[in-house]
């Protein structure tokens, strides 16, 4: 015969969840009634951890499931934090009382024993938390120090003529960079020159000086602009790429099979890509230059009424090579940093589907924060050098 | 013969693989403790245990791809834990490495990716780097595939590939990861057979990171049982020998699929 609690079961209509708490001599027996289902409200250890403190301390913790009717696993729930409760109190605990069912389950839960623990943020006081944070801070600033180091050396080796890559790769990489962006390009920095002018004309009509909107276009693009424009757009095209790629690459241990040949991934994956962003940046930047002087004497020429010569004879005089030389070398350091700031990213990226969106979406931000730092400190430069 | 034979320190015979009380750890968690083997030249060494017990870890520490919390690992006698760079160079150079999924390098076709290895270390003309890529590629049954990428051919193509690349520098150790995961039984076996078949050709020294009972049956001809619970490993020996003879309960359990003996 099978006895009606000796399954899971959901019996309806039957009655919640009772637990009731008795002393039969040193032992606590722990009486379990009505119907458990994980669904219904259950009873919680509080009572039971209550009883356990009582002096004196009880023995045994025993189970009476005489009136227990249909369960599930709330009962194995319920019985967890009796455990732990007693095991934190050196109590033992008997199963005996209980269906074989729920003894089964229960031994099973217990054999599998507790592994892969692994370091998360500790909880505890704030100064703890703040530690970790720091050291996790340091010691990824550790690793893109590596990595920069590691990229210097390969890159060392590249000038010399000794790193292993394959000229295809280059020759490609080049290619995406430069030639597929220009499209992008030419329209932003065509727009920008457009806008800058439009901003430029409000102030300098009221004086009477728009001819000097060429000059405001002229110099804002050459100077700053146009390489700080490119540099955003070579971020998101290009510096997200590599991260995607790359981090695609490690996932399908295709990094590891580069270093398994003795090939450095530094040399093979890393270098090209930044070869590839040095020395397309100049000629984006250059490029962008004459897209956005073009966007300026659009408005200028054809809404501010100056003439065409007027506009063009304005820009040459205003442009001179102490703000075109510093524009290009920015447009190049820039294109440096993306480029590490992407393949950083990817190389270090874990090995998951959303490790690498997250890679590329790190390689986008921080080739970002890149550029602005290096912005800002050429401006510094620039005002300390009186350039 | 013993159940768990440990391999004396005295310097290891030359051109075999020696691993000497190998401990490996993530930061403070340690995968598996003291662990020494040895790998005779033309050896089919399998490497088995349940799933993430630290098999393909054990396998990245043998090619250097992780560092050992201590223990060392030498081949040919020489110590490739302590050895620089270049030297490491120099050894793996003898090695071929098939993983888990190939690994081919995608943006290039599977020609390219065997005459990479080849272009990097000899001096062979073009030409006769493209016949070599196409001699390993009918080797593997992949006669034909010269300009697919990886991307175009199928999981267990992809693997024959994976196993063409690796025998590009016909490499006197060669190390293949789980060689029947994601594989149906048939192609499975077909990979199987190849490697039975290289390393009876070419006097190739296999070790095999796998948890397949009919691959380590039928390729192996020793094994060492990485044990999860007691984090060390229990048992080397022929895998044949281990079910019928061996001392632990696991590692017969695991040769059996957790079957109960019958004898």
């Amino acid at each position: 015969m099978i006895e009606p609690s000796d399954g899971p079961s959901a019996a309806h209509g039957a009655d919640g969840a009772r637990v009731s708490l008795e002393r039969a001599g040193d032992d606590l027996v722990i009486g379990l009634g009505g119907t458990w289902q994980i669904r219904a409200h259950l009873p919680g250890t509080t009572a039971v951890e209550a009883a356990l403190e009582s002096t004196p301390a009880p023995r045994e913790v025993r189970f009476d499931s005489a009136d227990l009717g249909g369960w599930d696993s709330s009962v194995l729930a319920f019985l967890q934090g009796v455990e732990d409760a007693a095991g934190a109190r050196a109590i033992p605990v008997s199963l005996d009382g209980l269906p074989t069912g729920v003894r089964r389950l229960a031994e099973l839960a217990r054999t599998v024993p507790e592994r892969g623990v692994r370091p998360e943020v500790p909880r505890g006081s704030p100064v703890r938390r703040l530690g970790w944070l720091g050291l996790r801070i340091y010691e990824g600033a550790l690793e893109d120090i590596g990595f920069l180091g590691e990229a210097a050396l390969a890159f060392g080796r590249f000038l010399r003529g000794r790193a292993s890559y394959r000229r295809s790769d280059l020759r490609l990489l080049i290619q995406q960079a430069g030639a597929d962006a220009l499209g992008i390009v030419s329209l932003v920095s065509f727009l920008f020159g457009l806008i800058l002018a439009f901003v430029g004309a409000v102030q300098l009509e009221q004086f009477g000086a728009s001819i000097y909107v060429a000059d405001l276009v002229g110099v804002g693009m050459v100077r700053d602009m146009a390489a700080f424009m490119t540099a955003i757009i070579v971020a998101g095209r290009s510096g997200a790429a590599y991260a995607a790629q790359l981090g695609t690459m490690k996932v399908t241990e295709e990094i590891d099979a580069l270093r398994a040949t003795g090939i450095s991934p530094m040399e093979f994956l890393v270098v090209p890509r930044v070869v590839a962003l040095v020395v397309m940046m100049p000629l984006l930047t250059v490029y962008a230059d004459l897209m956005g002087i073009l966007g300026g004497y659009v408005v200028g020429a054809g809404l501010l009424h100056i003439t065409s010569a007027a506009y063009v004879q304005q820009t040459t005089a205003a442009v001179n090579m102490t703000q075109f030389v510093p524009g290009v070398i920015k447009g190049t350091v820039y294109g440096l940093l993306v480029a590490l700031a992407g393949c950083n990213q990817g190389m270090k990226a874990g090995s998951s589907a959303s490790a690498v969106g997250d890679a590329a979406t790190r390689a986008v931000v921080s080739g970002v924060v890149a550029i602005i730092v290096a912005c800002g400190v050429a401006q510094v430069i620039s005002w300390v050098f009186g350039i | 013969m013993n159940d768990a034979p440990s391999p004396s320190d005295d310097a290891a015979p030359s051109d075999q693989i020696s691993v000497r009380h190998l401990t490996m750890a993530y930061e403070d968690f340690v995968v598996m403790r003291d662990i020494s083997f040895d790998v005779s030249p033309g050896e089919i060494f399998a490497i088995m245990g349940g799933s993430g017990c630290g098999k393909s870890t054990l396998m990245r520490h043998m090619l250097g791809m992780l560092e050992p919390a201590s223990g060392e690992i030498f081949y040919s006698g020489e110590s490739f834990t302590r050895a620089p760079p270049e030297a490491r160079g120099r050894a793996l150079r003898r090695f071929g490495v098939l993983f888990q999924g190939g690994a081919l390098w995608s943006s290039m076709t599977l020609a390219e990716n065997i005459a990479l290895p080849l272009e990097e270390y000899t001096d062979l003309h073009p030409a006769e780097i493209r016949d070599i890529a196409t001699l390993k590629l009918s080797l593997v049954g992949l006669r034909g595939f010269e300009d697919y990428y990886p991307s175009e051919i199928s999981g267990g193509m992809r693997k024959r590939a994976g196993l063409a690349r690796a025998m590009a520098l016909d490499p006197a150790i060669m190390f293949v990861d789980e060689p029947s995961a994601g594989l149906d039984p048939v192609s499975s076996r077909l990979l199987d057979d190849l490697i039975l078949e290289l390393s009876e050709s070419f006097g190739t020294t296999f070790v095999v990171v796998t948890h397949e009972l009919a691959s380590i049956f039928r390729i192996a001809t020793t094994s060492i049982f990485l044990d999860t619970n007691t984090r060390t490993a229990t048992a080397i020996g022929p895998p044949a020998w281990l079910r019928d003879h061996s001392e632990d309960p696991a590692v017969r359990a695991f040769l059996r699929r957790g079957e109960a003996e019958h004898e």
